[in-house]
């Protein structure tokens, strides 16, 4: 849809581009809600007016799956067949939050909500959030972070809601088929991106779509769908199943500064982590995950 | 009916679109009751069953973003969880009406009644008014929806009664029928989600342009005294009950003495007034009905009497009791001595022997210019 053109993302920052084929997916009968984050700054100020070519909601911090609820409501009123769609940062979904993402969730509102994870407060100035990984630099974790990701895509889905999904666009194809697939979709549908950051995860800025790419290589980002409680791996991710098929932990952390420094332990605990989801995923593949 | 009922049923009559559901006491009946109305086909509204008042608030505040007429109602730590969102609606200038049922602030716990909750959301760009008894926390509701939408105005509005005092106490009511409802009130008519015509809501506003939003709010809470006189005109003469637009007074005309309250305790300052009459006391009651936009200009009438009490059920700590504040903020021109009465706080029963009480130690010379009634 031509999305954002000419806007303030940092260079190599990929939120134009991810909205862009979400927008070709869900075009114009659209309303974005966007909480506080980058995309506040990216959609501009009252002057020079907005680069989005769809309605945008500015949202407090935590706030955002509760207006889009009472957006859709109005919508259901109206009987006017708009998407309801959440654009949020992880400090924003898994964080803060969280509470009204998980009442949303809960109530199988009729919104799609997609976490934009940066994997940390980058508007902020990089600070940790509980989707940071482990072993990451931030401000506020200066000697990296030593807790884990919460596994929030897994938390949505044991909501019981009709469709949750991780995407890259790293992956164009495989991520604009989810957004259709949402898109065909009634009730709370949950889209969970990986979205790497230059300035935040200290790369060069012509790195992002490989950054994308090594994390989907390395098992650091499987990319699945959970539809109707069914676990599903999606083809992309579906050889690295087998440990040996993915690449070296390692070629992902080296280009980016962040993981700079780690420890032989710390690395240890990281492919451990990485190791034991993917034991989990091939437990869970093509079952129900919620009884 | 009790308080709670009655504002339902005016809730249920201006039928609202969207309503955001979520318990604390003692507001919780109130959202029961509009529950049990849409569950009966009585009212046709969504209610969203959120979980937690801040997305009570964000929830409404999106549903009259995409042109729905609105309704949640709060207490106490709900109204303060709320607030983000509150002074969010206020700074976006969006028509909603929230029934706010008052109660002290923790803590320590308290569910009982004072007025500390809704005087601490006076800066949020909300019009708030305020009820005495259950008929007028009906009669109030009604006109809340119609300034809140008015296009001159266009701004949130809450709606505040006392908790237990008038939330949970049986009084006879008289309502207006549907129709004279459905005229009084029509259908809002605008909605600024425009598929062809994308705009941002709320962005980012330059330091050269958010004063100036901030500054049309002003005016809008300017012209909403008008208005409010002007809706109030309205329904006085659509209900036959008089309304008395921003502020009431009372025996005002020859009264040396003036009593200013808000809330139920002016029902009770009422009938001291009247006791106090009955003993030749000079005095009237001034009762606040609007506190945002505050009467300040309509406060001037009674500048030059001998002196002026101002009940207080809230406080600000380190200054003085809000409404005294306010009131001698308003008369600062004015050569009257003001006297500041904080009572009721936290539930403290409080009725009109000790309003009497006051106003036999200002007679005898011997009220300080603050009391605590403890």
């Amino acid at each position: 849809m031509n999305f954002l053109k000419g806007n303030a993302a940092c260079p190599g920052c990929p939120i134009p581009k991810e909205l862009d084929a979400i927008l070709d997916v869900y075009g114009k009968k659209t309303v974005i809600v966007i909480p506080a984050s980058c995309s506040t700054v990216i959609m501009g100020d009252t002057v020079l007016g907005m680069p989005s070519p769809v309605t945008v909601v500015h949202s407090p911090f935590a706030a955002a799956a509760s207006i889009a609820s009472g957006l859709s409501a109005a919508m259901e009123f109206r009987k006017d067949d708009a998407n309801i769609l959440v654009w949020a940062g992880d400090g924003s979904t898994s964080d803060i939050g969280f509470a009204a993402v998980s009442g949303a969730a809960e109530r199988n509102e009729d919104i799609t909500y997609v976490c934009y994870d940066n994997e940390a407060y980058m508007n902020t100035g990089i600070q940790r959030s509980s989707l940071t990984p482990y072993g990451a630099w931030t401000t506020t974790t200066p000697s990296h972070k030593h807790e884990f990701k919460k596994p929030l895509p897994f938390i949505i889905a044991m909501h019981n809601v009709p469709y949750v999904a991780t995407a890259s666009i790293s992956y164009l194809a495989d991520f604009k088929a989810k957004f259709s697939k949402a898109k065909s979709m009634k009730g709370f549908r949950y889209i969970h991106l990986l979205s790497p950051c230059p300035p935040g995860w200290k790369f060069d800025a012509s790195l992002t779509m490989n950054i994308g790419k090594l994390a989907v290589e390395t098992g650091m980002w499987p990319l699945y769908e959970i539809e109707n409680g069914v676990f599903k791996l999606s083809s992309i991710s579906k050889p690295y199943i087998d440990k040996a098929k993915r690449k070296p932990l390692e070629e992902y952390l080296k280009l980016q500064e962040r993981f700079s420094g780690l420890s032989s332990e710390e690395l240890a605990n990281m492919q451990a982590y990485i190791d034991e989801m993917w034991n989990y995923i091939a437990k869970v593949n093509d079952s129900k995950l919620i009884p | 009916m009790v308080g709670n009922h009655a504002v339902a049923y005016a809730v249920k009559q201006a039928k609202p679109q969207v309503l955001a559901v979520y318990p604390i006491t003692p507001q919780t009946t109130m959202l029961e009751k509009l529950a049990s109305y849409a569950a009966s086909g009585e009212l046709n509204a969504k209610l969203i069953k959120v979980e937690s008042e801040h997305s009570a608030m964000a929830s409404i505040y999106g549903a009259a973003i995409a042109g729905a007429r609105v309704f949640t109602a709060t207490s106490s730590q709900g109204l303060l969880y709320m607030g983000e969102v509150i002074y969010w609606a206020g700074g976006q200038r969006v028509p909603i009406v929230a029934g706010i049922a008052t109660r002290a602030i923790g803590s320590p716990w308290s569910i009982w009644d004072d007025h500390q909750d809704f005087v601490s959301k006076r800066d949020a760009i909300w019009i708030q008014m305020m009820a005495e008894n259950v008929q007028d926390a009906y009669d109030m509701t009604l006109q809340a929806f119609k300034i809140s939408e008015d296009k001159r105005v266009i701004l949130p509005v809450m709606m505040g009664f006392d908790g237990f005092v008038l939330t949970h106490t049986m009084e006879r009511l008289s309502t207006l029928d549907d129709a004279n409802v459905g005229s009084f009130i029509p259908e809002r008519d605008f909605n600024i989600i425009d598929f062809d015509k994308p705009i941002g809501i709320g962005p980012i506003a330059t330091q050269e342009n958010y004063i100036k939003y901030r500054y049309k709010a002003m005016q809008a809470m300017e012209r909403s005294k008008e208005v409010i006189e002007e809706v109030s005109k309205e329904y006085s003469t659509l209900s036959g009950r008089e309304q008395h637009g921003l502020i009431e007074f009372y025996k005002c005309d020859d009264a040396e003495y003036i009593i200013v309250a808000m809330g139920a305790w002016a029902g009770d300052a009422r009938v001291a007034v009247d006791e106090l009459r009955s003993k030749g006391i000079s005095i009237g009651l001034a009762k606040l009905r609007v506190v945002r936009p505050f009467p300040k200009e309509k406060l001037m009438q009674v500048k030059d009497r001998k002196a002026l009490i101002v009940l207080d059920r809230a406080y600000s700590y380190g200054f003085g009791g809000i409404l005294a504040t306010e009131v001698k903020a308003s008369l600062y021109n004015a050569n009257i001595p003001i006297y500041s009465v904080i009572g009721g706080i936290g539930g403290k029963e409080l009725g009109k022997n000790e309003i009497i009480g006051v106003v036999e130690k200002l007679l005898s010379g011997k009220l300080e210019s603050e009391v605590w009634l403890l």
